[in-house]
């Protein structure tokens, strides 16, 4: 145990003495979120229409004012031809243009309806989908408020609630993926490298011919990296809770503990990564490219799995990232316990074993 | 008594490739030992076999009295070992060097605080007790890593080729270092590109090809071969090997 005691005091001095590395690695966390939480974002905020009002009557009028006076649209400007259109879009300001058809307020006197026409941008194909429901949003709402004065016939409307983010906060999305992304990154990526470093340098085989033993070596290189993971995962939570108000809805120690095993997971898979590479420069490439970018694409951090083509579904099954998503999502922002997401936190124990079990058997046949 | 080294007919191989074929020898306690050999003549091989670290393919070898292959954590236990590259880590000092290594060895806290005074003493290197190992001019890294194998007093050190890159007159300090361990009764193994260095050994074995082709004191091997000079012994035995390897 002492031997154990000194070897992990030797790993925190490597790792306080490379202060840039350090610096890094603190920093990243911050970084990301206050990146995803302000400028990544999927919210609107004044984005440039247009409006072709045909119509120009009091109806009309009444729309376009409660259109602009959200923060979502700003108008540049009021086109007078169906040929403005084409042109408003190629100077690539206006992102939307509203037509409102001629005799609007008299079509909808007379026959129950008329009909607006959204004409959208779609370059950038989640914004156009995004403007397009905040304008139906606010048109279904100016209807209903007009049915409510002429007592019109019975209709049915619905009424959305947006559970677990009223707000529709991106924020509340990524923070879950940004802790994700991170803990794999820092755990993976630095275990691996720091193992190989020992090779390179020719210390592994000094600590391989003293009497410590393999599985001491190893853990002993891991446990301050286990500290330094679990300090980000709380640092990134305090953040996303002051800056951003991200709740942790659920148990925050229970959360805490499945930070530990996935980091573990992820360690563990570091391990195997230093088993395979012989320096450092390769450990570097196998974390960045082997795992960071399915670990980013494949999780479901950005792009919802289940929209994924059925052959990437079936690989996102084996990304370790993919089950701790679902549970940080769950555990923050539902509210989730462990008698939902048992499941979840099995697998990753199971990935956990599947990855020490094959580095044990690596790390034996390079000896041999 | 056991003499601290002893093989007999150690083998490995690597699938077909025979990288040790049946080496058998023995050395005295107290006496350097220099396991020479070209690049690619299984010393290498040989030396990681003995501190435990590659179990061997046939025959049997015997370090500090236990079986390299059923009692490796034994071996490890009574050997120290420098390996050719550096084995100290520069962005720790001196000290926490020193510390690390004796930790990990078992030495207690006591026996370490007094061994550590001793040996900064020895080296000179009290005022340098802080000093980052990078800031240090080479050969006191390479003077504090031998001291350092030896921290835990062995009875066999292993070199692995440790005077690789160091210039002439830092290692003749560092062969001072050997010699003086030797005089302790340290069984001195090591191996060497430099064949001035195999002259300063008390016997000098010669792999080619994974096999010992001679073994004796170079005294004895240079009239052997009439050579005059151990350079000229080795290139006549390793030539042979140099063309049927083309």
């Amino acid at each position: 145990m002492k031997r154990f005691s000194g070897f992990v005091k030797k790993e925190i001095y490597h790792i306080l003495r490379d202060t840039r590395t350090l610096v890094i690695l603190l920093g990243i966390p911050i970084v990301q979120v206050l990146l995803f939480g302000f400028a990544i974002t999927n919210e609107i905020n004044e984005a440039k229409i247009a409006i072709l009002d045909h119509s120009k009557d009091e109806v009309t009028r009444a729309l376009t004012q409660r259109l602009l006076a959200t923060d979502y649209f700003l108008l540049e400007e009021n086109l007078q031809s169906q040929a403005d259109i084409a042109r408003i879009f190629q100077a690539g300001q206006v992102k939307e243009v509203i037509v409102f058809e001629s005799g609007f307020a008299g079509k909808l006197q007379k026959e129950q309806q008329a009909h607006i026409q959204l004409i959208l941008d779609a370059t950038d194909p989640n914004t156009a989908t995004t403007l397009q429901n905040y304008t139906a949003a606010i048109v279904m709402d100016f209807q209903q408020e007009l049915n409510q004065q002429q007592a019109l016939p019975a209709s049915i409307t619905t009424r959305s609630r947006m559970y677990y983010n009223p707000e529709l906060k991106s924020v509340f999305f990524f923070v879950p993926g940004i802790i994700t992304i991170i803990l794999m990154l820092l755990s993976a990526m630095m275990t691996s490298i720091s193992i190989t470093r020992e090779k390179e340098l020719g210390t592994m085989e000094v600590l391989l011919a003293s009497p410590m033993q393999p599985a001491q070596i190893i853990l002993g290189k891991v446990t301050p990296y286990i500290l330094l993971s679990l300090l980000n995962a709380l640092i990134i939570l305090a953040l996303s809770y002051y800056v951003f108000q991200v709740p942790v809805k659920g148990n925050l120690a229970l959360l805490i503990g499945e930070s530990v095993l996935f980091i573990i997971t992820a360690l563990s898979l570091g391990i195997l990564i230093s088993t395979v590479a012989s320096t450092q420069q390769v450990a570097l490439m196998a974390s960045l490219f082997a795992l960071m970018l399915p670990t980013i694409l494949l999780s479901g951090f950005i792009f919802p799995i289940e929209n994924m083509p059925e052959i990437l579904q079936w690989i996102s099954h084996v990304i370790p990232a993919r089950y701790f998503i679902t549970i940080v999502r769950g555990m923050m922002l539902k509210g989730a316990g462990l008698d939902i997401l048992w499941k979840e936190s099995l697998i990753l124990v199971g990935f956990t074993c599947l990855f020490i079990l094959i580095s044990v058997k690596k790390f034996k046949i390079r000896l041999e | 008594m056991k003499p601290p080294i002893e093989v007999n007919s150690l083998t490995r191989r690597f699938g077909s490739f025979v990288a040790v074929d049946n080496i058998s020898f023995a050395v005295e306690r107290g006496e350097i030992f220099g396991f020479l050999g070209a690049n690619g003549a299984g010393k290498t091989t040989a030396i990681r076999m003995l501190c435990g670290l590659l179990a061997p393919s046939a025959g049997r070898a015997y370090v500090a009295g236990y079986d390299v292959k059923k009692q490796a954590d034994q071996v490890k236990r009574h050997i120290g070992y420098m390996s050719q590259r550096f084995s100290l880590y520069q962005d720790l000092t001196v000290r926490e060097n020193i510390h690390f290594y004796g930790g990990i060895y078992g030495l207690s806290p006591k026996a370490l605080q007094a061994k550590t005074t001793q040996m900064l003493e020895e080296l000179d290197l009290e005022s340098s007790s802080h000093t980052l190992i990078r800031d240090l001019p080479l050969g006191w890294k390479q003077k504090l890593a031998f001291s350092v194998a030896i921290l835990h007093d062995p009875q066999i050190v292993f070199l692995d080729e440790p005077t690789g890159g160091v210039d002439p007159i830092t290692r003749r300090q560092f062969w001072d270092l050997i010699y003086e361990a030797a005089h302790r009764g340290v069984t001195v193994f090591v191996t060497t590109h430099y064949m001035d260095e195999a002259e300063y050994c008390d016997r000098v074995s010669i792999m080619v090809d994974g096999r010992i082709e001679a073994l004796d004191t170079p005294a004895a091997l240079k009239k052997a071969y009439g050579a005059g000079s151990m350079d000229e012994v080795f290139v006549q035995l390793a030539r042979p090997a140099g063309k049927t390897a083309k």
